[in-house]
């Protein structure tokens, strides 16, 4: 009996597992990535941006924070075919968790900008910087290291909603383990052991999240204990 | 000498409220003038409005005879650049250490090269007798540090006139004198300023003009001995008599 599981964990489910992983990890990564630019953006442009910019950001993140993200992935995979948009289920997904991340993102960004102090901009202006310059060299890096729990909290959880992307055939981790777990009907199993390897992927990013915010730490920036 | 810096009749009103009512005056190159008056005489915000960090509703701002147009961001950014202003809650960049602050102005405004760049925040922090602290972050220094920081930001852009306001009204007593010793060395140097203060007997010193003002016009302007012992408005010598009780005659 336990040779036998131990067979069964080697020979199927390991080979699947590790495919599926190497799938999410092409996933996670590029929508974290992009998920943020799009917050910084939309975010920015929701606090600094001229009316039509900002409503522009408002209606995006109204929509995406919104919509469910299944529902948004059946749009971008099935849904844009017909306005003649044809996605791969890679493209549709990271597309996907691209903007709805971004949405989250946003808001993120959003209340650390707005918790910049006033005087910081009169000062930039007072030596000459454009709005531009302003945001880019002064507001931002500022902004960013206060948003940045706040954004850790959403890539630990584009970790996780990752897994609707077998649902738009793009087999990921959880889609692997679907298919092994219906041929051997080991339910139990497999999906103990796929939630394990979430389990190791959200532990990795706290740590590496962990030693974001201490490097960019600096005096002033501490959070601090009550 | 000729006049540096001209504002014409310049006016700010906040709701129904008008918090500076025709204001005109005009330095000349290495005058110091010194604004004084109540809180919410107009002080800070007429120094706000000189470099458009609040917009005036009317009026004119004049730097060498040239009128500046604040809609054209191009032009007011460069015009900012000419105007140094200091603060009185300092406003460092608080990510930035004090190379950092005195730097960056250098180096995405005035697009000088890293090095070069530098090389002149150091001896602008030097100057302020800062060099020891280049590396250190706004929240290491203490308030009469951040001060001299920010006059050495302010510095490194070569300003044509300097706006003070009341640059040493958040700072303990004791770190006063530091920060004065700084202005008093920038006006000897020939800096034209305008300054915007509580202490009497410092800018007795040091100004070549006061001007008293008052829910938002110019009181009464003249010598600082005149001003502070003679003047002529009965309110300008209530003011005055009251601000010297509490800072002592030099």
């Amino acid at each position: 009996m336990i040779p036998d599981e131990l067979f069964f964990l080697y020979r199927d489910l390991a080979p699947a597992l590790i495919r599926g992983a190497a799938v999410s990890v092409r996933l996670i990564l590029p929508s974290a990535v992009l998920g943020f630019a799009c917050g910084v953006l939309a975010g920015s442009c929701r606090v600094y941006g001229f009316s039509l910019l900002r409503w522009a950001a408002e209606a995006y993140v109204a929509v995406f924070r919104g919509f469910p993200l299944l529902v948004q992935l059946y749009i971008w995979y099935f849904g844009m075919p017909r306005l003649g948009l044809y996605l791969t289920p890679y493209e549709a997904a990271v597309l996907g968790f691209t903007l709805c991340s971004g949405a989250y993102h946003s808001e993120y960004i959003r209340g650390a900008l707005l918790s910049i102090k006033r005087g910081q901009i009169l000062a930039a202006q007072a030596i000459g910087m454009s709005r531009l310059q302003t945001l880019r060299h002064i507001i931002l890096p500022q902004a960013v290291r206060r948003a940045l729990p706040g954004c850790g909290n959403e890539w630990i959880y584009l970790i996780k909603y990752s897994s609707l992307a077998y649902m738009v055939t793009c087999i990921e981790l959880t889609g692997e383990g679907k298919i092994v777990a219906s041929s051997t009907f080991k339910y139990t199993e497999v999906f103990a052991a796929v939630g394990f390897v979430y389990l190791l992927f959200v532990t990795l990013a706290t740590w590496i999240l962990k030693g974001l915010e201490k490097r960019l730490t600096l005096p002033g920036f501490e959070f601090h204990r009550v | 000498m000729e006049t540096i810096l001209q504002v014409r009749e310049i006016r700010k009103r906040y709701g129904n409220k008008e918090i500076v009512k025709g204001v005109s005056l005009s330095v000349r190159r290495g005058e110091i003038k010194v604004l004084i008056g109540p809180s919410g005489a107009g002080k800070s915000t007429l120094l706000q409005m000189i470099n458009f960090l609040v917009f005036p509703d009317d009026g004119d701002v004049f730097l060498e005879g040239r009128r500046i147009d604040p809609g054209r961001k191009r032009e007011l950014c460069a015009y900012r650049q000419q105007v140094g202003m200091i603060f009185q809650e300092f406003n460092l960049f608080d990510h930035l250490t004090a190379l950092g602050n005195v730097e960056i102005g250098l180096v995405r405004v005035k697009k000088m090269d890293k090095k070069a760049a530098r090389l002149r925040a150091m001896a602008e922090l030097e100057r302020v007798g800062l060099g020891d602290h280049a590396g250190k972050y706004p929240a290491e220094l203490s308030g009469g540090q951040k001060q001299r920081v920010s006059i050495a930001r302010a510095l490194a852009l070569d300003p044509k006139v300097m706006l003070l306001d009341e640059p040493t009204s958040a700072l303990d007593p004791e770190l006063i004198g530091e920060v004065h010793a700084v202005i008093r060395e920038l006006g000897a140097s020939g800096m034209t300023m305008i300054m915007a203060t509580h202490q009497i007997s410092f800018a007795r010193a040091l100004a070549h003009e006061m001007i008293f003002m008052e829910d938002g016009r110019i009181v009464e302007q003249g010598p600082p001995d005149i001003i502070l012992d003679e003047a002529r408005c009965a309110r300008t010598r209530e003011f005055c008599a009251k601000i010297g009780e509490l800072g002592g005659r030099p």
